[in-house]
């Protein structure tokens, strides 16, 4: 009853081809932007921009990036972690090397860097598929960080490698306050992600899809195999370098090459799968379940068992609980946390009465 | 009833932790106690280094609550936070002790240090890295806040040389013409002692081989082989987990002799190389702490903390490497803010955040002090100031015989002159990045 589209007539093309057509979506997507815009900087504490809300957003981000590619183009990839060094260390140099470079600028070229070096690992993909394909990726992952370490002019000939982010000023809006950084991350994920539901649902994205249900059928109707692929590597690389200048430059300031190693890539896969493949809400879901449960077990842990508990013990039975739940919620629904929504949409469509 | 009450409580529990999870600084220090958080890392690949440090550390600052009551009274209390040795993890603990105010943090992963550098000058947070980097922020001036106290990797790395040179080959004379390699895990932590061996190599003239070992190191035979043909006089290893014993069992197998291979402190714990078995016996290791349990300053912990079953680790640990470099930190720790209450006129009171940073830059551990603590020959005698956070700088190496470490050197110094030098260059640039202008250290108090 609630969720019911019963009345709401589609009088127009337009109308039709909204990205959210149902009227509630509209309300609720609306309400939740508005909230995270107003409410959220109004009621949050440092401590939950710094630590939960910033960070979620932006491997939400970097999430959104690999479903593109392996959710929507069925693409695997490992190397995500990679792509966000890109464009961290990329936003870094164009932000040190031209002067007066304005940072969107800088981190969209961070990205355009990230997609271009998304393509040419892309290229493999046109021979090889599958678990495959996810080596050849991996290889981007470690080649990556390999010539960062090993070209110290990557970081401007930092001894130990490491890149420090260069000062926010957008328009003499200087972004230093914490609450400032999430409103930018806000704004630039709000926007990317509004753009990927968009995509999908046009030509390109549908070419992608059919690219990831059966490749041949796809050529067949006249879907260009090499395009739809590369295509799909670059904007998921650009997506994962955005994501990683956020990283370095909204969320922790200072970055070693280190810090998006292979266990970022699959910390983001994992997300990816958690969440749902091939949705755009599924990476945001994905993103919250692996960067904040954790969290969250450990001050329940702090909060249940103080110091009644031996330190090791706690911290591995916080680990243990969230492997559980992991497998607990794909079993329970394989298809991730976004399919559980759906189904709970359906559900509350009919309610109270059920066929 | 009673069930409906326990239900309650656990309700009530519930809604505790998820207050905690807002911050909103549930365990706000009471007045006489002194709160900290312990970033620690107990589960995981390093979570052998993160459980004897932080373990140490506990126990330290136990005793002295249970020998003394704590510092003039004032009782010294922690909380842990697990990091899993990941940056993120590692961020959210930072900012989870700051709401309860935080007044001291050492996460013990040059990562998370590096994640939070940003945040601690605003945050009034002293951050100190005992033993690993950034080596550069040794220039007070440029980095008020970060203290890489005893010493840091370029003092090390000099150390190195300086013991090669003057304890292994009589003199530094000696080095020229001698070839040494430097083996080291492939990243940012592995790169810091390139610069000053660099340096080092065209001072004394000796050849410099760098040979990357790409992480985590369980497969090392092509380096070996590489190390064989180059014929080195030293290896020095600068490694990391499992790539220690790798090396030296790998060294092993192709004939390298063992006691020609001299690694640094992170390759140096009995966890380094037990697993190595019989090939580790004769290897050097670096450290900037003694080993064993004979020092007065461990037998009180083991009679006032591991006799009253308070203990935070396996009674077998007590007296190994890693333990005992958890027990310098709280030594470092406990003598911050003992210093802090005396200067500040706050004896008997907690002291704060900026409080502890004025002691950690007016620390003074004298041959004198270091007795009465229990600890001469524990921890260098060292003296920080505004110009220098790093206070001592001096290094000792022990060698494995097969069974145990036993110390094979005095402190050794490195060259001061070079490696302040780079730590200068360094920090200036750092200062020119960020847009800093330097302390004037003739100004402070």
């Amino acid at each position: 009853m609630i969720y019911r589209e019963a009345g709401q007539f589609k009088a127009s093309y337009e109308a039709d081809m909204q990205i959210f057509p149902i009227r509630q979506d509209r309300i609720a997507i609306a309400a939740i932007v508005l909230f995270a815009f107003v409410g959220v900087p109004l009621f949050a504490s440092e401590y939950w921009f710094q630590a939960i809300i910033t960070p979620a957003l932006i491997f939400s981000l970097a999430a959104l990036g690999l479903n593109i590619l392996t959710g929507y183009a069925g693409q695997l990839s490992l190397g995500a972690a990679g792509f966000m060094a890109v464009g961290a260390f990329a936003t870094y140099n164009f932000m040190l090397r031209i002067d007066g470079m304005p940072f969107l600028v800088a981190m969209v070229l961070g990205g355009v860097c990230a997609a271009l070096v998304g393509i040419v690992f892309g290229l493999p993909s046109l021979r090889i598929k599958g678990f495959y394909l996810a080596v050849a990726t991996l290889a981007a992952q470690f080649f990556i960080l390999w010539v960062l370490v090993k070209f110290p002019w990557f970081s401007n000939y930092s001894a130990s490698g490491v890149i420090t982010a260069q000062e926010i000023v957008i328009l003499g809006w200087t972004v230093d306050e914490p609450v400032e950084k999430y409103l930018l991350t806000l704004a630039v994920v709000t926007v990317l992600a509004l753009a990927a539901k968009n995509l999908a649902r046009t030509h390109t994205g549908r070419a992608w899809m059919a690219v990831r249900d059966m490749d041949v059928a796809a050529e067949v109707i006249g879907i260009p195999l090499m395009k739809t692929k590369l295509q799909a590597f670059a904007i998921s690389s650009f997506y994962c370098g955005v994501a990683g200048a956020l990283y370095a430059f909204t969320y922790l300031g200072t970055v070693e090459p280190e810090a998006f190693n292979l266990d970022l890539s699959f910390k983001i896969l994992f997300m990816i799968i958690i969440g749902g493949v091939g949705t755009v809400l599924g990476s945001f879901l994905g993103a919250a379940f692996i960067t904040l449960l954790p969290i969250f077990l450990n001050q329940l842990f702090h909060a249940l068992f103080g110091d009644s508990l031996p330190p090791a013990f706690a911290s591995n039975v916080e680990l243990m609980i969230f492997g559980g739940l992991i497998i607990f919620f794909l079993i329970v629904e394989p298809h991730g946390l976004a399919r559980l929504w759906q189904i709970g949409k359906e559900k509350l469509r009919l309610w109270p009465f059920p066929h | 009833m009673k069930r409906m009450r326990s239900k309650w409580k656990k309700s009530a529990m519930v809604a505790l932790a998820v207050a905690g999870l807002v911050g909103s600084g549930v365990g706000q220090a009471l007045a006489a106690e002194q709160y900290m958080g312990l970033p620690s890392y107990r589960v995981g690949a390093y979570a052998a280094g993160g459980s004897g440090i932080f373990g140490g550390w506990i126990d330290y600052m136990q005793m002295i609550n249970e020998r003394d009551g704590g510092v003039n009274g004032v009782k010294l209390v922690w909380e842990e936070c697990e990091t899993e040795y990941n940056n993120a993890r590692g961020v959210e603990c930072y900012e989870r002790f700051k709401a309860k105010g935080n007044t001291f943090f050492s996460p013990l992963s040059t990562g998370i240090t590096y994640s939070v550098l940003d945040r601690v000058a605003q945050d009034k947070i002293p951050l100190v890295t005992i033993g690993y980097g950034r080596s550069d922020a040794a220039d007070g001036r440029v980095f008020p806040w970060v203290f890489p106290l005893v010493t840091h990797y370029w003092s090390q790395a000099s150390a190195m040389i300086n013991f090669i040179g003057k304890e292994k080959l009589g003199s530094m004379d000696q080095l020229k013409g001698k070839k040494i390699v430097l083996l080291y895990h492939d990243s940012a932590y592995g790169k810091e002692p390139h610069e000053v061996l660099k340096r080092l190599s065209q001072k004394w003239g000796f050849e410099l081989e760098l040979i990357p070992v790409a992480h985590p190191g369980n497969e090392q035979q092509s380096q070996w082989l590489q190390i064989r043909q180059i014929r080195p006089d030293f290896v020095i290893l600068w490694g990391w987990g499992v790539m220690n014993p790798t090396a030296l069992s790998t060294a092993k197998r192709t004939g390298f002799p063992i006691d020609k291979i001299i690694g640094v402190w992170w390759a140096g714990a009995e966890e380094d190389v037990i697993p190595a078995g019989n090939a580790s016996a004769g290897y050097i290791a670096a450290g900037f702490n003694a080993v064993g349990d004979q020092h007065p300053v461990i037998q009180d912990i083991k009679k006032y903390v591991y006799a009253k079953g308070k203990g935070n680790l396996d009674p077998k640990r007590v007296g190994s490497v890693y333990y005992n470099r958890g027990v310098v930190h709280g030594i470092i720790y406990v003598e911050a803010v003992r210093l802090a209450q005396a200067h500040f006129n706050k004896k008997g009171q907690p002291v704060t955040g900026e409080e502890i940073r004025w002691a950690l830059e007016h620390l003074n551990f004298t041959p004198e002090r270091l007795k009465q603590l229990g600890a001469e020959g524990f921890l260098p005698v060292m003296q920080t100031s505004c110009m220098d956070h790093e206070g001592a700088g001096v290094v000792k190496f022990q060698q494995w015989d097969g069974s145990k470490w036993k110390m094979i050197s005095d402190w050794i110094v490195p060259d001061r002159v070079l490696v302040r030098q780079l730590v200068e260059e360094s920090a200036a640039k750092y200062a020119q990045e960020k847009g800093i202008t330097p302390r004037d250290c003739s100004k402070e108090g």
